[in-house]
């Protein structure tokens, strides 16, 4: 608080040139952009001018785009517009939450194990490298499939499938940090344990796990359309771009509109997560003033 | 090299140890008594209680994590419920298909990926490093099984040039079985393409700003003999490991991309096995890779150590 209400201190200076840098990347300004399009959409489904997501309407089987219905219809004459709307927010939900719990699990263990070191950090390694050692996508269906196919779970599978990313970030910055000489005078007045590493710790590693988690929401929103579309993340009728695109693979020469309008909203929205994580990481790195 | 293999390998040991009780502990995440799905609908309290003493069920769970790791070690990982087959003649079975989509996915991956890495370093700050950058994350951003599934739609479909699904195997038709997997390896080559890229350029721009390039080009080196033999030879460093550690995505892009073109390897094996709910082969899978990415990452370093000699000092 009083380094924020004086104006001499440098700490505020670091924001400003945060949001200088951010402001100058113009690729991380497109993937702001994109990120709020795709958050204001899911949030405003329920509030948009469009037909339920399950309402079937017989007479508009498979119909291609037009005003009625622009991005066409489903197989069973759903509004495709609509269930991409309600879509965004099974994707998006299940990126953000499975990235807050890989983050909780994670980062308490990596401080543990790169503060503590010793026998709790050769512990902690051994359990990250073994979770490291089944690739991302296979632990997710693994566990998917042992926890049974539903949104919660496929964000539970992906959130542990991707907590020893951050079990390693946090050790590595942890152990970096813990050489710095504020740290060294911290320790010779005698701070505890628990106040190191709410005070010095945890606020300097959280700028590498903030562009770590943004970089990962993009690798779990495409982990939540794989399992969705193999049938374990969100079941139908509720919408998911994954479990659309499932269904429409077998009505390519059909409709090919199904198969190609859920791929777009995948690919934007991770694209957008991409680049406003690419863009956060260069404007927080600290050797780059 | 002998002295660091052995130390690595018996750093491996607790890590696979590890594993295992994962992989053990994940059927009790399963709901419900596995022996009542045996039992099937009658449910006679005698076939409960002999299934349960057959597969050793009523055993503390420790004993029966020993009996079940005592097997695998002697390559038995169960039986397949769906085929009742042993599930390791079952994976060795499916492996040769996955790892000629892997191999030809890794090929187009390098071909694409490495040329594409030290041009963009090459050209630093020009159009084409700006394009190889654009084209290198939406390559990361694109749904590899959307992509699939947009290729059978244009070059199946529309132009009727490839085959949309079926495999051929190797043995019978090496041309033709090159032609089915060209599709699917392509497009779970892209992905690794722009991994690779994006750690090539990262690698060229330390090598061509280090005093060894500049020293080349004071000589009067042409810029490809500087760049081949001098800049590209020490970026290939971090570039093979990288190459080694992309195992697990190309793995894990096999699953959605068998799945996809209808192709019957290892990827496809385990999402069948969920569904039909075979849980023996799902776990055989998730230890067999996990083991194998282990050795992966030992051969790696052994690979690091071999084009980077002087890490045999440490």
């Amino acid at each position: 608080m009083t380094a924020l209400s004086d104006p001499l201190t440098v700490a505020p200076k670091a924001p400003s040139r945060f949001w200088r840098k951010m402001r100058a990347s113009k690729s991380a300004i497109l993937g702001a952009v994109i990120v709020i399009f795709f958050v204001t959409i899911a949030i405003a489904a329920p509030l948009l001018p469009v037909p339920g997501p399950t309402e079937t309407d017989w007479a508009a089987v498979r119909k291609a785009p037009s005003a009625a219905h622009p991005f066409g219809t489903d197989e069973i004459g759903r509004d495709v517009l609509s269930r991409m709307i309600w879509g965004a927010q099974a994707s998006l939900l299940a990126g953000v939450v499975s990235v807050l719990i890989a983050v909780a699990l994670g980062v308490p263990l990596g401080v543990l194990s790169g503060y503590l070191r010793g026998w709790t950090d050769a512990v902690i390694s051994r359990f990250t490298e073994a979770l490291l050692a089944a690739p991302f996508l296979i632990l997710a269906i693994a566990l998917a499939a042992f926890l049974g196919p539903s949104l919660s779970n496929a964000m539970i599978a992906i959130g542990l499938s991707a907590m020893p990313l951050f079990i390693r970030l946090a050790r590595a910055q942890t152990m970096s940090v813990m050489t710095e000489d504020y740290v060294e005078s911290a320790r010779a007045i005698g701070l505890g344990h628990a106040a190191m590493i709410r005070k010095y710790i945890l606020p300097n590693i959280f700028p590498p796990i903030l562009v770590q988690s943004t970089l990962t929401i993009a690798t779990a929103i495409i982990a939540e359309a794989s399992l969705s579309f193999l049938g374990l993340g969100k079941q139908p009728p509720a919408p998911s771009w994954g479990s659309m695109l499932n269904v429409a693979k077998n009505f390519l020469e059909q409709a090919p509109w199904m198969a190609m309008w859920p791929g777009i909203a995948i690919f934007l929205v991770v694209l957008g997560f991409n680049l406003l994580g690419d863009g956060l990481r260069d404007a927080l790195d600290p050797h780059d003033l | 090299m002998l002295a660091f293999l052995g130390r690595r390998f018996l750093i491996a040991i607790p890590t696979i140890f590890l594993i295992s009780i994962f992989v053990f502990g994940m059927q009790k995440l399963l709901p419900g008594d596995p022996v009542l799905v045996m039992a099937g609908e009658d449910r006679n309290p005698e076939m409960i209680e002999f299934l349960r003493e057959k597969y050793r069920l009523n055993d503390p769970i420790p004993v029966q994590y020993f009996n079940w790791i005592g097997n695998a070690l002697q390559g038995d990982l169960g039986i397949s419920l769906r085929t009742r087959q042993p599930v390791l003649e079952l994976i060795a079975e499916k492996l040769p298909v996955t790892i000629q989509l892997a191999v030809m996915a890794l090929i187009i991956a390098l071909v694409i990926g490495i040329p594409a890495g030290v041009l963009s370093a090459y050209k630093k700050g020009t159009w084409i490093d700006w394009l190889a950058n654009i084209v290198a994350l939406s390559g990361l951003s694109i749904p590899n099984f959307w992509l699939g599934i947009m290729l059978i739609l244009l070059v199946s479909v529309n132009l009727g040039w490839l085959p949309a699904s079926g495999y051929r195997p190797l043995s019978d038709d090496p041309l033709q079985s090159i032609l089915t997997m060209l599709m699917p390896a392509f497009v779970l080559g892209t992905g690794l393409a722009a991994t690779l890229m994006r750690h090539t350029r990262s690698a060229m721009l330390g090598v061509l700003r280090s005093d060894y390039v500049r020293t080349a080009r004071a000589k009067g080196l042409s810029e490809r003999m500087v760049l081949v033999k001098h800049a590209l030879r020490n970026a290939l460093v971090p570039i093979v490991t990288v190459t080694t550690l992309l195992f697990g995505e190309l793995l894990a892009g096999a699953v959605l991309t068998e799945q996809i073109f209808t192709i019957p390897g290892f990827g496809k094996l385990i999402v069948d096995a969920v569904f039909n709910r075979d849980y023996a082969v799902v776990q055989g899978i998730v230890l067999c890779t996990a083991v194998g990415f282990i050795f992966l990452n030992i051969l790696a370093d052994a690979a690091y150590r071999v084009l980077n000699p002087r890490m045999n000092d440490t």
